[in-house]
């Protein structure tokens, strides 16, 4: 096995090793624990009275504005990690290309920022 | 040949192949047994961690802490943990149960996994991969997805406002925090967490980027939830955000997943800005490395914790606009004053050459430039933050002043605002 290999193996056997890990308090809990329910102990918690209407309602529209801007950030700051990587080997057109996209993407904080996207209305 | 068996640790799999055993086989053991040490030290470790933020938080507020069960009251978590343990457990009638038992699971697996790329010291590596960084990034965003998930099944409705709040916040500081992130990796030309290690002997980052260790410092911060930015738990708003159904394990598991997220992304600081395992004798012995490694974290990790025991929450508008039009500003303009000087650095001559990239003296007249730009990039910050506070308060005034003409309240007007 190439040495590349043996760290994606590694990585691979993390994962379902992680999984367990918090499985296994969950299952020695589970042998443990008492079960006591009723219908009023399963209620939805409201600090005490009885809940009103549905949970899952439309939700304030701020909150997808934020998530918006930050999906444009966050594509484009994947874009970014090869250029940075590869920074002491790049010419003078590749580091200014990579200084124009950052420009493009401080752009688009200006343009977010006037249209009041960051105001928290 | 009984030199390959030396080192237990490093030479395993050809050891047990020595003693006759298929090799993929032997290599598939020396990798479980790296991974059961790599994944379950920090869940022993966050035992001790908890113990030591009730002490510290004590201390502040100026209490004995947790003092009863053991010497210093070290057994006071494991007594906690039994008592979860054998707690009933309670999901709620109008839960999406899969999703509302994956969650806890989900949380505790974005932590755990991101100490398979952190350097313990020059050999010892879960597994170093060629795109540490970005794993790191990828996988911290997984435990917003459990928050999520969290909050969403609970079918409650203080839950679903914390975990909405999860989304604005975490999504929006990870902005910054990968910015800062694009320094480390230009200043080391990798993306492997042993290369950004081995490239801090000379000096370390937070010396030749301050401002990028402080942005990921702050966005760490508001990522694992501490205070200031500890809304996502805000008890006086929601009671105590989207784990408010979760009861049992299930609430333990959470719980311990954020004190152990606090203390990794530390971790990730004293490795991406502090040099890691660096330090005397950490390549000749490499048990050194480690506790160098312990100990730089604490360096971070303790202020973090004061800091949670004494200030207060800020409010959300507050730092949503502190993210937005300050961190990520900052950030974006700091990436690029770096990109700018360290392109002037290499033309000038003043790097120091792949030989001597260790040696300390080497490092200085780099260093210098890149802090000359680090105040640059400080100096424009401060005029930022004047400028709006400036502009905030002048606002402020007029509506003061109109509400003086309005009503003739002459009393209202304090004696600064006249002056304007």
């Amino acid at each position: 096995m190439t040495a590349a290999v043996n760290e994606w193996a590694f990585i691979g056997v993390f994962m379902s090793v992680a999984w367990i890990l918090p499985v296994l308090p969950l299952v020695v809990s589970w042998l443990f624990r008492p079960r006591r329910a009723n219908a009023i102990k399963l209620q939805t918690y409201e600090c005490g009275v009885e809940t009103v209407g549905d949970t899952w309602v439309q939700f304030k529209v701020q909150y997808y504005i934020y998530g918006l801007v930050f999906l444009v950030f966050d594509v484009e700051l994947v874009f970014l990690f090869p250029w940075a990587l590869a920074y002491n080997q790049l010419n003078f057109f590749a580091f200014g290309a990579g200084l124009l996209f950052i420009f493009l993407l401080a752009d688009a904080l200006i343009y977010a920022w006037r249209k009041n996207a960051l105001e928290w209305a | 040949m009984p030199q390959v068996c030396d080192n237990i640790i490093s030479t395993l799999a050809p050891c047990l192949t020595q003693s006759g055993m298929n090799p993929d086989v032997a290599q598939f053991i020396s990798i479980l047994l790296g991974v059961v040490l790599v994944a379950s030290f920090p869940l022993l470790l966050v035992i001790f961690l908890i113990w030591v933020e009730r002490k510290i938080a004590a201390r502040v507020q100026d209490r004995l802490g947790p003092n009863r069960v053991g010497p210093f009251g070290l057994f006071q978590n494991i007594a906690d943990a039994v008592k979860l343990i054998i707690k009933e457990d309670i999901t709620p009638a109008g839960a999406d149960r899969l999703i509302y038992n994956l969650a806890p699971i989900v949380a505790m697996l974005s932590v755990i996994l991101i100490w398979a790329v952190v350097p313990f010291t020059p050999y010892n590596i879960g597994a170093d991969l060629d795109i540490g960084v970005l794993y790191f990034v990828a996988i911290s965003s997984i435990g917003t997805l459990a928050i999520m998930m969290a909050g969403w099944s609970s079918n409650n409705k203080y839950a679903l406002l914390g975990a909405f709040r999860v989304v604005a916040q975490l999504v929006s500081y990870e902005v910054p925090m990968v910015l800062a992130l694009l320094v480390p990796v230009m200043l080391a030309s990798s993306m492997s967490m042993q290369d950004i290690a081995f490239a801090q002997l000379g000096m370390w980052f937070i010396v030749l980027t301050p401002v990028s260790a402080f942005i990921f410092y702050v966005s760490n911060l508001a990522e694992t939830g501490r205070a200031p930015f500890d809304l996502i738990e805000a008890e006086s708003e929601l009671v105590a955000g989207y784990n408010i159904e979760y009861s049992g394990m299930k609430f333990g598991l959470f719980m311990a997943n954020e004190f152990m997220h606090a203390f990794t992304a530390n971790l990730l600081f004293a490795v991406l800005f502090m040099g890691a395992w660096a330090g005397p004798g950490a390549t000749s012995l490499p048990i050194l490395g480690f506790i160098y490694l312990m100990i730089k974290t604490a360096i971070v990790y303790i202020p973090s914790l004061i800091l949670r025991a004494t200030v207060p929450r800020v409010r959300i508008d507050q730092m949503m606009a502190f993210n937005w039009k300050f961190l990520v500003p900052v950030s974006i303009v700091n990436v690029i004053v770096m990109a700018f000087v360290l392109k002037l650095v290499q033309v000038l001559g003043l790097a120091p050459s792949p030989e001597n990239a260790s040696d300390f003296l080497a490092n200085i007249p780099q260093a210098a430039a890149l802090l000359l730009g680090n105040v640059v990039v400080i100096a424009a910050a401060m005029a930022l933050i004047r400028g709006s506070v400036r502009k905030e308060r002048l606002s402020e005034a007029a509506k003061l002043a109109q509400r003086v003409q309005v009503e003739g309240d002459k009393e209202a007007l304090p004696a600064t605002v006249a002056q304007h």
